[in-house]
């Protein structure tokens, strides 16, 4: 019997624990952040406030609340520069298969794509080239450089 | 590339297969190799010279590459030659059986050579010590600056006699070597022979150049390169050096790998956002588009047979292993496991796919059956992936890379090979860093 009841104790504590855990990762995954990183660091400049980066979360290419406000700043500002084209460059962490990356590289940059072009910038001004995991701002090997390295880049061509 | 000219005049002239002999099950690992002497070739002194080869050591070269062939399968144990028992030319005329026994011998290479009128003549024999008995034996002419390929070419020849099963040593590995720092890595094609010699390299590393494969025959590569900054898949004719883009596609290609058949080359075509699988036709260039899906659908592997094609695609969410028919009809998903699962490589056997799994921050390079059934993982490491198989279908060799510290040092790639059995995993001998290799089939076939 006690030997009964304290296991019932353990399990009410064990449960007590899992709901806590639950509502911690639930906290976590609910930020949009997850894994995305939003520093400064490696980012440069189109032209003053104009950050040329965006970056995504391990296995995305879905726009963070931050990445959409930076493709606003490079929206408006190629509307202002109307002669300007681009090549946004897709990139993916080396955490993953060398191919899929690619894909993956590739789907990053689209997705910056149809987010400029639904502020109106012509799809015709606007290359995509994936670089996959070839092309890493950050060589080392941590989770931070990892997160500088999921990334879709904007670059003038002209 | 120079044309390798190959004019092996085989002639079996005794061939032993009356008793069942010493036998090799390759199987499961092998933790009892087979101790085998290799006696250096005798040299005929009535041999020629050639130029640049050094006819007096050839004996003793060809032996050592025999030797090293037969270590780097963990079946074989080559034992030194401080203990041989008799002189070269005495032993291949007929061993004292009772002598070789003494020094732990289970079998005995012999063999002779003769450099004369610009050509190479090499015989061989295969001697069982306990059964006193020839197993093979073997005689052949060639130019001596094959003398490299007519080791491999006797290695594989003992390799089929005593394991039942193909060899794999007269092959060689396309792979992409590396130089440079992480993020302006300088990358070119290279092709070595499969133990690491004679080799070089195809292009300048002007460009990106990533994933090549050989076609049935190794004449022809396909790969994928950034050539003008436009990335896309390429053939490549190893013997001309002629390189044309493979298709008119208004994107990116990639993940390309040539039909069992040699006639067609399947890959995947990105296009906003989506990468689907095609496949075209080399000489009609007529293109196919295989699947049609919003996902990533990528790393495309036929069957043996041409009729079913392996690929990974994150239709499920994360990347899996999905087998369909050629024609891109009844997809069905064969991994279930706890992971992510990429870059499925059917066996020439056709029994297994080898394949990458991701777990946990850990790549595992494995294998499991065709329907996802048995799956067994082979290797463990912090990065590997991109598995290939070897032509008999019992060894993978696949890449590497090490963890780079907080400023990216300490960062190399490497080539590795495993048995399928799980043992003999071991490090491939290359000049540079290296990834994305690609075995090709026997090249005397």
């Amino acid at each position: 019997m006690i030997f009964n009841k304290n296991l019932k104790n353990i399990l009410l504590v064990i449960f007590a624990t899992l709901i806590l855990s639950a509502c911690s990762t639930a906290k976590k995954s609910g930020n949009a952040d997850g894994d995305v990183y939003t520093g400064k660091e490696t980012v440069e400049y189109l032209a003053s406030g104009v950050p040329d980066r965006v970056f995504f979360a391990t296995n995305k290419s879905s726009l963070t609340t931050a990445a959409r406000e930076t493709l606003r700043k490079q929206a408006t500002y190629l509307r202002k520069n109307k002669n300007l084209n681009v090549t946004i460059e897709g990139h993916a962490d080396e955490r993953g298969t060398r191919e899929y990356n690619l894909a993956l590289g590739e789907r990053r940059a689209n997705a910056a794509r149809d987010y400029l072009m639904t502020y109106g910038i012509s799809g015709n001004r606007i290359a995509v080239i994936s670089y996959g995991k070839e092309k890493p701002v950050n060589p080392a090997g941590t989770p931070l450089a990892w997160s500088q390295n999921r990334r879709s880049v904007t670059v003038k061509v002209n | 590339m120079k044309k390798i000219l190959l004019v092996f005049i085989l002639n079996i002239f005794l061939f032993n297969k009356s008793f069942a002999l010493i036998e090799i099950d390759i199987t499961r690992g092998n933790l009892d190799p087979l101790p085998i002497a290799v006696s250096p070739l005798y040299v005929d002194i009535k041999s020629e010279n050639y130029e640049g080869i050094k006819i007096k050591e050839l004996g003793e070269d060809i032996s050592k590459i025999i030797e090293d062939n037969f270590k780097s399968t963990g079946l074989f144990n080559p034992l030194k030659k401080e203990a041989f028992v008799q002189k070269p030319d005495i032993a291949h005329l007929k061993p004292r059986f009772e002598d070789w026994r003494l020094i732990k011998a289970q079998a005995l290479v012999t063999g002779k050579l003769l450099v004369i009128n610009g050509k190479l003549k090499v015989e061989f024999r295969l001697w069982d010590l306990a059964a006193a008995k020839e197993m093979t034996a073997l005689a052949f002419t060639t130019t001596p600056s094959n003398w490299r390929r007519v080791a491999h070419i006797i290695s594989d020849k003992i390799y089929e006699r005593l394991t039942g099963e193909e060899g794999y040593f007269d092959t060689r590995i396309i792979y992409v070597a590396e130089s440079g720092p992480k993020e302006q890595r300088v990358k070119k094609l290279a092709i070595m022979d499969q133990d690491g010699a004679n080799t070089k390299y195809l292009t300048l590393g002007n460009e990106l150049v990533l994933t090549p494969r050989f076609n049935p025959t190794n004449q022809m590569v396909t790969y994928m390169s950034y050539f003008r900054n436009m990335p896309r898949v390429y053939l490549l004719d190893i013997e001309t050096g002629t390189q044309e883009v493979v298709g008119n596609f208004p994107g990116m290609t990639f993940a390309p790998r040539f039909s069992p058949d040699g006639k067609k080359i399947v890959m995947s075509f990105a296009k906003d956002g989506n990468s689907d699988i095609y496949t075209m036709d080399i000489d009609s260039r007529v293109v196919e588009r295989i699947t049609n899906h919003s996902s990533i659908d990528t790393s495309p592997s036929f069957s043996p047979d041409g009729k079913f094609i392996a690929f990974n695609s994150d239709r499920s969410g994360l990347q899996q292993i999905y087998v369909m028919r050629s024609d891109g009809s009844g997809v069905k998903r064969i991994t279930f496991g706890n992971g992510i699962y990429g870059t499925p490589v059917w066996s020439p056997r056709g029994d297994l796919i080898a394949f990458t799994k991701m777990r946990k921050g850990r790549f595992y390079i494995g294998v499991m059956r065709t329907d996802g059934s048995g799956e067994r993982l082979l290797t463990e490491n912090y990065y590997q992936e991109a598995p290939s198989w070897s032509p008999n279908g019992r060894v993978l060799v696949f890449y590497r890379e090490t963890k780079s510290g907080s400023k990216g040092e300490g960062f190399t790639a490497k080539l590795w090979s495993i048995d399928i059995t799980g043992y003999n995993e071991r490090r491939l001998k290359t000049e540079t860093d290296a990834s994305d290799p690609s075995w090709s089939s026997l090249l005397s076939k």
